[in-house]
């Protein structure tokens, strides 16, 4: 088998894990994680993005979780070394337990 | 000019065995007209001063007594003649003389003395005052420990292109210089650390030459490009008694004219505005005035063009339909003409930059669009320090002031413009109004999430200020680059006061005495001043907030609060990435917790009203409201509000 396939298949076998990982993502783990790992500082606490970052909760506007591997913006990676996918999977649950807000007819501070 | 007042001495202070019958007076100091007293030094170590053991003092020493008309009266008269408002300060005793002379002969009125607990202060409450009021401050440092205080707050100025008026202290004759302190408060060449960054510095030897060279330096500071400027106060030639009075004369004080572009150039540029498809304005350090933005107004809605608005000064109103802030990227992806008025950074506006492992631009034009420049930046240019940016490639650069230049670019334009064009604008503005209200229904949609976060959302922080001023004449004097443009994308700005900008430079500990310099001149209008204060800015010289309470400076503080220094935190985790190396452990040096601090308490420490720390985002609007009822009655406010980071 040549090395280039064999590369391949890693990252199929990778990205299947990952996908299994993620449907029993703990959200409790995945709330402190998105603080500890730093995710808070671009996107907010609870997500809801800002200046540094856009708002991926309750779940990203363009693209899955995944992107935070190879971002191609100003995003700083997030490679399997220093987040794993079963760590990847618990943010994940956690932003989806986000609910969303409020409509914005329904605050009066936003209509004035 | 004023005329001198009668000065007396406190004989106690002095010795008793002469009188000014035996007095020798020795020509000394700065100059010739300087005639210095001879003052015995204390010795350092010595038993306590004020007794003739302790000086060291015999019987036979000879000393003045009265110096009735100081050098240093002359120098008040100069000062006044310039018109400052304030004088900004923490005291020094190598402008002592200036500084009586500005209470007991100046009266402490224009310029009245505002005690600063640093010089960074001072300087900083300078270049708020100048955003609102137009005109400088005068600030008073040693030469040597003040200036080195206040030369972060100098660079921002600089940067900012604000003028700032510096006096020094400084003891030049080193037969003059009480052994210890003295000396290491002289200096050979006082402006010589800041010189890279102040436009013009004099260090005069006569009271003559103070003169000159105070009206120089004021008419240099107020020429645009404005720029700080520095002159020196020699200790020798405030102590001394002024000689031949009728031969010292003050010079008078005409500012220059604003270079205005000139016509061929203003026809060209207006050529192309009005045959453009999608022409963009982007107007930065553009509104010197209030007329500044009434002409950008006309410029923008004669050609319905859309305008971008960075938020360096308050250049166009935030919800009119021209303006395309919120869309910045996308406008000038579309641009065949891009007019960038008092654009300091023209390359950086035009190009994006990505901040990644390999860093590399792209072009955020179209290489065909044509780029003119309205700037007086291009008037004046140091070497050094790098706040130039980089060499932008225009086709068409106005070396002139943008504000001077817009009267004739509109008269150019309009009398181009056809039913033709006329029409072609409209659908254009049409569309762009459209895109408007649809970024602010956007905005408003965004600021939705995290409504009811703890910590407060910044949005949310945002919506309750504007809840509590809308009413109000109201001025934000801080930047908004830190809370996600917030107050741009919520609030409805329309006035010049209602926006400063903010370091310039970019050195953190300029937001809160910027913000109280800028409340004073905002105080006497009556308008309500309200800062959002981020927590690692004010705890560079808290001490400003005992200012602003000690001289009735009505200012609300809403503190921004997320316990960081949070951009460079994001730094750091940006580059820990990259490293691989994890974000777990990269807090220290850069979080402000552990123990979270009581900005309430201190604030209350320093006798400013405050409330908090306010972590429930529905405790805020109380809490506002309880500030604005102080802050209306003329007094200093201050809210804790525990934040979001950005
Ligand atoms: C230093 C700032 C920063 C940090 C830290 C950060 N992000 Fe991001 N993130 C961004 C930016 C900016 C973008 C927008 C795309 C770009 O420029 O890369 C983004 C985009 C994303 C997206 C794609 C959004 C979309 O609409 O498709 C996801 C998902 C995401 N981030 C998740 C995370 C998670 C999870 C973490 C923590 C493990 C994290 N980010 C940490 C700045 C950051």
């Amino acid at each position: 088998m040549k090395p280039i396939r064999a590369y391949g298949m890693l990252a199929l076998a990778v990205s299947v894990s990952a996908l299994l990982a993620q449907e029993g993502g703990n959200a409790e783990n995945g709330k402190r994680l998105f603080a500890e790992e730093g995710c808070y500082q671009c996107h907010g606490y609870a997500g809801q993005g800002g200046g540094a970052g856009p708002r991926i909760a309750p779940r990203p506007a363009n693209s899955g979780i995944q992107y935070i591997r190879r971002p191609t913006g100003v995003m700083p990676p997030y490679t399997t070394k220093v987040l794993s996918d079963s760590a990847l999977a618990d943010i994940r649950a956690y932003l989806g337990t986000i609910q969303p807000p409020r409509p914005v007819k329904d605050i009066p501070l936003l209509n004035q | 000019m004023a005329k001198p007042q009668k000065t007396r001495v406190n004989r106690r202070n002095f010795l008793k065995g002469a009188s000014a019958g035996t007095a020798a007076v020795v020509a000394g100091a700065v100059g010739a007209e300087a005639q210095q007293p001879v003052l015995e030094a204390p010795r350092r170590g010595a038993t306590p001063l004020m007794t003739k053991e302790a000086e060291g003092v015999t019987p036979t020493d000879v000393r003045v007594l009265e110096n009735q008309r100081p050098g240093s009266d002359f120098m008040v008269d100069v000062i006044k003649s310039l018109g400052f408002e304030y004088v900004c300060a923490n005291p020094g005793s190598s402008f002592r003389s200036l500084h009586e002379s500005l209470l007991n002969y100046g009266g402490n009125k224009n310029p009245e003395f505002i005690t600063c607990c640093h010089e960074e202060s001072s300087v900083a409450m300078a270049h708020g005052y100048y955003k609102i009021e137009g005109k400088p401050l005068l600030v008073l440092a040693h030469g040597t420990v003040g200036l080195q205080h206040a030369s972060m707050a100098i660079y921002n100025a600089w940067c900012d292109r604000v003028p700032i008026f510096i006096i020094l202290g400084n003891t030049l004759d080193l037969t003059l210089r009480r052994p210890g302190p003295e000396w290491e408060h002289s200096v050979q060449d006082a402006a010589a650390m800041v010189r890279d960054f102040v436009k013009w510095d004099d260090s005069p030897v006569s009271l003559q030459h103070f003169a000159e060279s105070a009206v120089r330096a004021y008419k240099t500071a107020m020429t645009v490009p404005r720029e700080p400027v520095v002159l020196v106060a020699d200790l020798g030639l405030q102590e001394a008694g002024i000689k031949d009075e009728k031969s010292l004369h003050i010079p008078k004080t005409i500012l220059p004219t604003y270079p205005a572009g000139d016509a061929g150039s203003v026809a060209e540029a207006a050529k192309s505005l009005v045959s453009a498809d999608f022409p963009v304005i982007i107007a930065d350090r553009l509104a010197r005035t209030p007329n500044g933005v009434k002409l950008l107004i006309e410029l923008a809605e004669l050609l319905q063009s859309p305008v971008i608005d960075p938020g360096i000064r308050m250049n166009f109103p935030s919800r009119h339909p021209l303006n395309q802030t919120e869309r910045r990227n996308a406008v000038l992806a579309d641009a065949d003409v891009v007019l960038g008025l008092e654009l300091g950074d023209f390359w950086g506006t035009v190009n994006s930059y990505q901040d990644v492992l390999v860093r590399h631009s792209k072009s955020i034009t179209k290489p065909t669009a044509k780029m003119i420049s309205i700037t007086a930046g291009d008037l004046f240019i140091h070497a050094n320090y790098q706040d130039f940016q980089r060499l932008p490639e225009v086709d068409l650069a106005i070396a002139a002031d943008a504000e001077a230049t817009l009267p004739s670019l509109i008269e150019a334009c309009r009398k181009l413009i056809d039913s033709d064009r006329k029409r072609a604008f409209e659908i254009r503005g049409k569309k762009l109004a459209d895109a408007r209200l649809a970024a602010l229904a956007k905005a408003r949609e965004e600021a939705t999430y995290a409504w009811d976060a703890s910590p407060v959302s910044t949005a949310r922080m945002a919506a309750e200020i504007w809840n509590v001023i809308k009413n109000e004449d109201w001025s934000l004097l801080s930047d908004t680059e830190h809370f996600s443009r917030w107050p741009f994308r919520l609030w409805d700005f329309t006035k010049h006061h209602q926006f400063i900008g903010g370091q310039g430079g970019a050195g953190i500990g300029y937001g809160a005495p910027a913000a109280a310099g800028a409340a004073l001149a905002n105080k006497k209008y009556g308008r309500l001043s309200v800062t959002i204060q981020d927590d690692g800015d004010l705890m560079y010289a808290p001490g400003i907030l005992w200012t602003t309470a000690h001289h009735k400076i009505p200012l609300l503080s809403v503190m921004h609060n997320n316990r960081a220094y949070h951009q460079e935190l994001m730094h750091v985790q940006r580059v820990a990435n990259e490293h691989q190396r994890g974000v777990a452990n990269i807090t220290a040096g850069l979080t402000i917790n552990d123990p979270p601090i009581d900005y309430a308490s201190v604030a209350k420490g320093m006798g400013v009203f405050s409330r908090g720390p306010i972590t429930n985002p529905g405790d805020l609007g109380p809490a506002l409201r309880a500030a604005v009822d102080v802050v209306k009655r003329g007094e200093p406010a201050l809210i804790d509000v525990v934040t979001q980071p950005r």
